[in-house]
């Protein structure tokens, strides 16, 4: 019997997770997929939101706030790559400029600190490539960016540091209440819990409908992203956001916090609650609406396009309680933006939710931090010399594009919750991530997956499930 | 730190001729720097034959031609280091590298030759629509999991693109019996050289689609299929003519980019039409004592002309190291202009007095030329002019100036290469 079964391994059950471990309870993640970081955390903006244009009294604007104040302390706890970077919305009509007060007085009503409107010249002064359509803007320099696969592997890395346990591949079929305790059933298997936590990112709907009566839908709304090289990663320095007009809500431009430059999302409501795909005409829209805020984005320097499903709920704020008719179990349903900065809000919150009905006692041994894998070409020279005299894998380059070595990969192969696929390894080391897009390290990192798991190649995948990369050995087929 | 006369930044086709090269001009303190755990550089997975009719009157396959540098390379004791990658090189040619043998260190070159090579073209720089499964991969990349690795990426196959080394994949796909099912080529005509369309493509029945490009990707795991459509002029597909065709990979063929990060960190200026270094007629680029050849200057469709070219970069550089003050007599410039139906040259400048007797200048036309002419104009004025049967984008042409032509001239500034037609 667990006490708390935490359903679905993105950020919020991560940092939920996390949260929970410092307490005396018996913890269990269930992820569908085979890795944490699997479906609406893997594919968004990484941006930490300010909390500008939140809606003043909801949950959103509440835990934005607090969620964006927590980042800092959290990313250096947690070893996680973030920047503060500020950010601007920028106006690009005269007309507009009212809205743009109103935006600001909404900013400082949510408690957001040192926001200004700035004119022209100090937004020309600021980013040099803003569009010459834009009039003004409102600069929040509390905005900032984070790696959304490092936070969620972070927060669940430390969680299972601490004692949570991971099942991946293990979707959730049914869960049945019994008196004090629920049954979850899964593709692997049935577990018996005293609480369960809905974080199921697109899927909360249904698994919240498996065992309650007042039934909720939510809506996959889809956003197609392009991420840029290098090379074009200094083209803003701040993220830029535009005021939403009659023509929608716009597109940001923003550097990511690897030095990538991406731009995007648009926000398609579709069916498929696995449909990433990106399409012609929402790739169109983001080049279109992108240059109203920033000017001459080198387009040419594009090194791929994805999409990322944002679980959209019809009254716009987030659902994070107790089911009315299912005593112990806590929903956090419609977690989209600002989902990812509101996170580690969100696993304070539920965390004190499950901590006044269970009352647990809190840990002696809480292990707070956690390192991550060392990444060779952010040290000095004398530091990376010494890492490469030590164990020689560290030398050995398998991803050109982004200088990730062999010995990163083997970390990330074998540290908590380790990477087990193509992908696995690309979110934990960047191997892949690059320009070339894993064009020359593809089979390197297979070769050394193989080795470190005692896998046959055949069985390695790019993320899990029937994503094999080679089918057989050569001369089977004739 | 230790310090080379000459630093050869990869062991490939290029770097290898490039090092006997220097070596036969009487360097004698040369490095080779390869990333990989051998010398000889794609040419190891190019298994099919076809190497070598240029340069040694045979037809080799790829290791074999390697084999035959690597021979050289030997015998000449020329040193070099494996799964050694150069991380940086600044502008006083101190080279860091890294290696699994070696460690991470600095070394100080006098001259440096850049032979790096090109990498290809990935899906997200073209932006297909569609899902990101298992089953895409750049020709490239297949073809060391089929060649080096002996495994097999799939087994209904789409190909994307006419590049040499996708046209080469259909032929060894099928050969290891994975179905084919088209080639497409987003224009009107192949990237890739006419003997490999008919020897790989032709011979085995498998239909090349020119106009044609894949505009929607199916599978959220493994690849299902893909959509193909016909392009109009303006490249863009035409509706109606959507065509799915279930596959379970799709290898792109789509173009290779020379690997200019290094020398564009440290300075070196690039051609935006061929992502290579500019450079004058002794492959030098604009730092003095750097010199490029082979794919990182521009991508070749033949390795003979890349040892070719090579060699050309190993004697420019140890005339460099000999006496660089005749290198740094840039005195009566003539600069190299792509005229009309030309996409680039090599070289874009001449300094006539650095000439050897005879230079070639390589170069690309931009579509099918058929009897047409290959003109030279000085300051405007026609100074020769050759007929060519048929010229094709995928086919790079040569034409060679000689140094006594060029020296008679009157201070030219502009030597203009254009296509004519009959």
């Amino acid at each position: 019997m667990y006490d708390v079964t935490i359903i679905g391994a993105g950020v919020v059950g991560s940092a939920v997770a996390r949260e929970l471990s410092r307490y005396q309870l018996n913890l269990c993640v269930l992820e569908k997929d085979e890795d944490v970081c699997s479906g609406t955390s893997k594919a968004n903006s990484g941006i930490v939101h300010s909390g500008v244009d939140a809606k003043p009294g909801t949950l959103k604007a509440a835990l934005n706030l607090s969620g964006s104040r927590m980042m800092e302390a959290l990313a250096l706890e947690l070893d996680i790559p973030y920047r503060k970077n500020g950010s601007l919305i920028v106006c690009t009509n005269k007309e507009a400029l009212p809205q743009l007060e109103a935006l600001l007085e909404r900013g400082r009503n949510n408690g957001v600190e040192g926001l200004k409107i700035i004119s022209r010249e100090e937004v020309i002064s600021m980013e040099p490539n803003i569009a010459d359509g834009v009039v003004a803007a409102i600069f929040a320099p509390t905005g900032g960016i984070i790696c959304p696969f490092e936070l969620t592997l972070g927060l669940a890395e430390n969680a299972a540091i601490n004692g949570a346990e991971f099942e991946f591949n293990s979707r959730v079929t049914n869960i049945q209440k019994e008196n004090d305790y629920f049954i979850i059933t899964t593709d692997k298997g049935a577990i018996k819990s005293r609480m369960v936590v809905n974080a199921a990112g697109v899927y909360a709907d249904e698994v919240h409908n498996m065992v309650s009566h007042e039934k909720v839908k939510l809506q996959a709304r889809r956003g197609n992203y392009f991420l840029l090289d290098k090379s074009a990663g200094s083209h803003t320095n701040k993220t830029i956001f535009q005021l939403p007009d009659k023509m929608g809500k716009g597109v940001l431009v923003t550097p990511t916090v690897h030095g990538n430059l991406m731009i995007g999302p648009t926000a398609v409501d579709i069916d498929d609650k696995e449909g990433t795909n990106t399409s012609r005409e929402e790739l169109d829209y983001i080049v279109g609406r992108s240059t109203l805020g920033i000017k001459d984005i080198p387009l040419r320097q594009v090194i791929t396009s994805f999409a990322g499903l944002r679980a959209h709920e019809a009254g716009d704020d987030f659902i994070i309680q107790e089911a009315k008719d299912v005593k112990g179990l806590i929903d956090t349903i419609g977690i989209d933006s600002p989902g990812l900065t509101a996170a580690p809000a969100i696993g304070v919150m539920v965390t004190k939710m499950i901590c006044d009905v269970l009352k647990p006692a809190e840990k002696t041994d809480f292990i707070p931090g956690r390192k991550g894998i060392t990444r060779l070409f952010e040290l000095s020279f004398e530091k990376r010399k010494e890492l490469i005299d030590n164990d020689a894998t560290y030398g050995n380059i398998i991803c050109r594009c982004e200088t990730v070595s062999e010995g990163e990969i083997r970390e990330a192969i074998h540290r908590p919750l380790g990477a087990k696929s193509l992908d696995g390894i690309k979110r934990r080391t960047r191997a892949g991530m690059g320009r070339c897009q894993s064009g020359f390290c593809a089979p390197r990192v297979m070769e050394i997956l193989k080795r470190e798991l005692g896998m046959s190649m055949l069985d390695i995948t790019k993320c899990g499930g029937d994503s094999k990369l080679v089918f057989n050995y050569n001369k089977d087929n004739l | 730190m230790k310090t080379y006369d000459l630093v050869i930044v990869g062991g490939g086709p290029a770097g290898l001729a490039a090092a006997v090269s220097a070596r036969e001009n009487g360097i004698s303190n040369i490095l080779m720097i390869e990333r990989d755990k051998e010398l000889g550089g794609i040419l190891n997975q190019c298994i099919h034959n076809g190497f070598g009719l240029h340069t040694f009157k045979e037809e080799l396959t790829g290791p074999e031609y390697a084999e035959r540098y690597v021979d050289m390379i030997r015998e000449l004791k020329i040193e070099f280091l494996l799964n050694t990658m150069v991380l940086d090189i600044s502008e006083e040619k101190v080279i860091t590298l890294v290696g699994k043998e070696s460690g991470l260190l600095r070394i100080c070159a006098k001259s440096i030759i850049l032979a790096m090579g090109c990498r290809e073209r990935p899906r997200g720089a073209l932006n297909i629509p569609g899902f990101r499964p298992a089953g895409i991969f750049s020709a490239g990349t297949a073809q060391r999991l089929v060649n080096m690795e002996g495994y097999m990426p799939g087994r209904e196959v789409v190909i994307l693109g006419s590049g040499d080394i996708g046209l080469i994949m259909a032929r060894r796909m099928t050969l290891e019996g994975a179905k084919v099912k088209v080639v497409a080529e987003l224009m009107p005509y192949s990237g890739g050289l006419k003997r490999n369309i008919v020897q790989c493509l032709d011979d085995f029945s498998i239909p090349l689609k020119l106009n044609h490009t894949v505009i929607d990707i199916e599978g959220k795991e493994r690849l299902e299929g893909v959509t193909l459509a016909k392009v109009g002029e303006d490249g863009r597909p035409i509706k109606g003519t959507e065509e799915y065709i279930s596959c379970d990979t799709l290898l792109l063929s789509v173009g290779l980019i020379p690997e200019n990060e290094l020398s564009q960190e440290m300075g070196v200026e690039i051609n935006t039409v061929t992502g290579g270094p500019l450079v004058n007629e002794s492959l030098e680029t604009n730092i003095k004592g750097v010199f490029a050849c082979g794919n990182v200057l521009h991508v070749h469709d033949l390795v003979d002309f890349v040892s070719q070219e090579a060699a050309a970069a190993g004697k420019s550089a140890a005339r460099y190291l000999k006496d660089d003050t005749e290198q740094s007599d840039k005195a009566g410039a003539i600069r190299m202009i792509p005229g009309s139906g030309v996409r680039y040259t090599v070289p874009n400048v001449i300094y006539p007095k650095n000439m050897e007797e005879k230079l070639t200048v390589r170069f690309r036309v931009d579509n099918i030329y058929k009897g047409c002419y290959v003109s030279v104009y000085a300051n405007g004025e026609k100074i020769s002019r050759r007929k060519r049967a048929i010229m094709l984008p995928g086919e790079m042409e040569e034409i060679i100036l000689k140094r006594e032509d060029i020296q008679s001239l009157t201070v030219p500034l502009e030597l203009v290469i254009k296509v004519e037609e009959g």
